[in-house]
């Protein structure tokens, strides 16, 4: 049974003049997310993906659809209800959201005291987690003290502290640098990993969703345009806008202004060869074209890893006889995905 | 000076009046205008226990009793104070009808340092479960108290403005002492020795709020 399953969930916000039509935040969203899952959300801002999150912990009521956490209808629970069902679901915010009253310690002593933990537990634990997200030292520091990699760790281990089943990132890593993005997505790693938590990415940053989501949804104005195992979107991705996003991290089939500037430079015959889940096809493709005696060079492209399955596609400059070409492409193509985007110019 | 020497018993007690308006309109207009502030700021839209027609009716109350000149505001306020007090004139009925006239202001200013407390902190104890007055008094205020002990210092000050003009219905103090047996006497060193003791007044006071916000603040 997944830990999160939302069935046809809709967020319409009325509109701000009356008269006009109300704002769709979420369209009709279909999706489920399994125990131990890291569940990517990607889409531009707008999409709607930061209402979606907000919908799983009931922080905006949905206006259609049931979701359902953990086997409980958060839909059909009163407020107060509402308070315990967020108790037992972490989440992590942009800005980190500390508080800046209380010391590295308070804030992550301060869902413990909600959930009415003894002072002597709530050392102990606040204790372990500092030691967990690596911050022992900063214990009595205040948020301002600290850079943003280590507010969003004390942001974690606040959210961790009640030992939620469920974390929610909500574009955890958009205020920090490169570097320190992927600090904090190791850290995640480490808590999906070692402490199973289910993991619900939010994010506009395809390297986010490559680096620790196992299963991703792409949302557009409000709708889910395409779900599944990260591997399939990221390798082939189905949608116009779930291309886009690929490619931010992917360098797939050169588009046509790329394709203008390789044609300008390479001659033959410009092939892509698609590549999914094999290294050994890559060598074999290479092997058939030496073999037929054709010329050859790698002008786009690359290989992608996600989790130890590579996949990718390179664009090939081909030069040689025609016909041999051709039968050789036909070889190959019984293996691997072959689109010829460009044949030789006539010259 | 030696009219001020002749004076100091008066000087001495209209000092202590003055005092004595201060503290008690800052107490009493304290809580009451924390309360107002408070009912503002939770039932505006959008906000912990939002609900629109406390809003409004909090909202008409301030607005209307806030732009009344004070020197009017006294003498309307004097029956009340009758009855609250038991009295309408002398220093505690001028103590009681600035601390009115304050807590209206102060509602302002304790509303508008809470709605300045960034929201995402406000949803982030939302998310761990906490509920709406829980929220108020371990969250909202606690992140705004440096600026909210700032607003009352300010507010100190404009109080101690007020007691001046509470001599109007015999409230006494520094103020009132400046005018009788200073101005009205052509006694510029009286009254410019009132005057100098309420500076040193303010002066102690925003001396005092300024380090107490500072250490809260920590900057």
């Amino acid at each position: 049974m997944p830990i999160v399953s939302l069935t046809n969930v809709s967020k319409a916000y009325p509109s701000r003049t009356p008269g006009d039509a109300e704002i769709v935040a979420v369209d009709d969203v279909t999706l489920s997310i399994e125990k131990g899952d890291v569940f990517g959300i990607i889409g531009y801002s707008g999409a709607g993906k930061s209402t979606l999150v907000r919908l799983i912990n009931a922080l905006e009521p949905a206006t259609g659809g049931t979701i359902h956490v953990d086997g409980v209808d958060v839909t059909s629970l009163r407020e107060s209800e509402l308070r315990k069902v967020r108790g037992g679901i972490g989440m992590i915010f942009q800005q980190f959201n500390l508080f800046s009253s209380r010391t590295v310690r308070a804030n992550i002593a301060y869902p413990l005291k909600l959930a009415g933990w003894s002072k002597a537990d709530i050392e102990t634990r606040v204790t372990e987690l500092l030691s967990f997200v690596g911050l022992s030292d900063k214990a009595k520091a205040y948020p301002e003290q600290l850079s943003g990699g280590q507010k969003q760790r004390v942001g974690i281990a606040r959210a961790l502290a009640t030992g939620p089943a469920i974390l929610l990132a909500d574009e955890a890593t958009s205020a920090l640098d490169p570097q320190t993005t992927h600090e904090v997505l190791d850290l995640l790693k480490r808590v999906n990993q070692e402490q199973g938590v289910t993991i619900v990415v939010i994010t506009h940053e395809m390297d986010v969703i490559q680096t620790i989501a196992t299963k991703v949804a792409v949302m557009e104005r409000g709708r889910v345009i395409e779900q599944g195992d990260v591997f399939d979107v990221f390798s082939a991705p189905q949608n116009p806008a779930s291309q886009r996003f690929v490619g931010t991290v992917v360098k797939g089939i050169p588009s046509p202004a790329e394709l203008s500037v390789l044609r300008e430079r390479h001659r033959g015959r410009l092939v892509t060869f698609s590549f999914r889940d094999g290294d050994s096809s890559q060598a074999q493709v290479f092997l058939d074209l030496a073999s037929a005696g054709l010329d050859f060079e790698l002008v786009y492209g690359g290989i992608n890893d996600i989790r130890g399955r590579a996949f990718g596609h390179l664009t090939l400059a081909i030069r040689g006889e025609s016909a041999a070409i051709d039968r050789t492409l036909a070889t190959i193509g019984e293996r691997v995905e072959v689109t010829e985007i460009a044949r030789e110019e006539a010259l | 000076m030696d009219r001020l020497q002749e004076l100091a018993p008066e000087f001495w007690a209209a000092a202590l009046e003055t005092l004595y308006m201060t503290s008690f309109a800052l107490v009493l207009g304290g809580v009451l205008g924390l309360l107002i502030g408070i009912i503002l700021y939770v039932t505006r839209p959008g906000g912990l226990l939002q609900n629109r027609a406390v809003s409004m009716l909090a909202n008409l109350a301030v607005n209307v009793f806030r732009p009344i000149p004070f020197v009017i505001f006294m003498a309307v306020a004097q029956p009340f104070a009758r009855v609250v007090v038991g009295v309408g004139i002398g220093t505690t009925a001028g103590a009681f009808i600035i601390a009115l006239a304050a807590s209206f202001a102060i509602g302002r200013i304790v509303e508008q340092h809470l709605v300045s407390v960034s929201p995402g902190v406000i949803e982030a104890a939302r998310a761990m479960g906490a509920g709406p007055l829980r929220i108020l008094f371990t969250v909202a205020i606690p992140e705004s108290l440096g600026p909210l002990i700032l607003g009352y210092t300010f507010i100190v000050v404009a109080l101690i403005d007020m007691t001046a003009m509470a001599g109007l219905i015999g409230g006494g103090g520094l103020g009132a002492f400046a005018q009788i047996y200073g101005f009205r006497q052509f006694e510029p060193v009286v009254m410019w020795a009132a005057i100098a003791l309420i500076v040193v007044f303010v002066h102690l006071v925003q001396l005092l709020g300024t380090r107490l916000a500072r250490k809260i603040m920590r900057r």
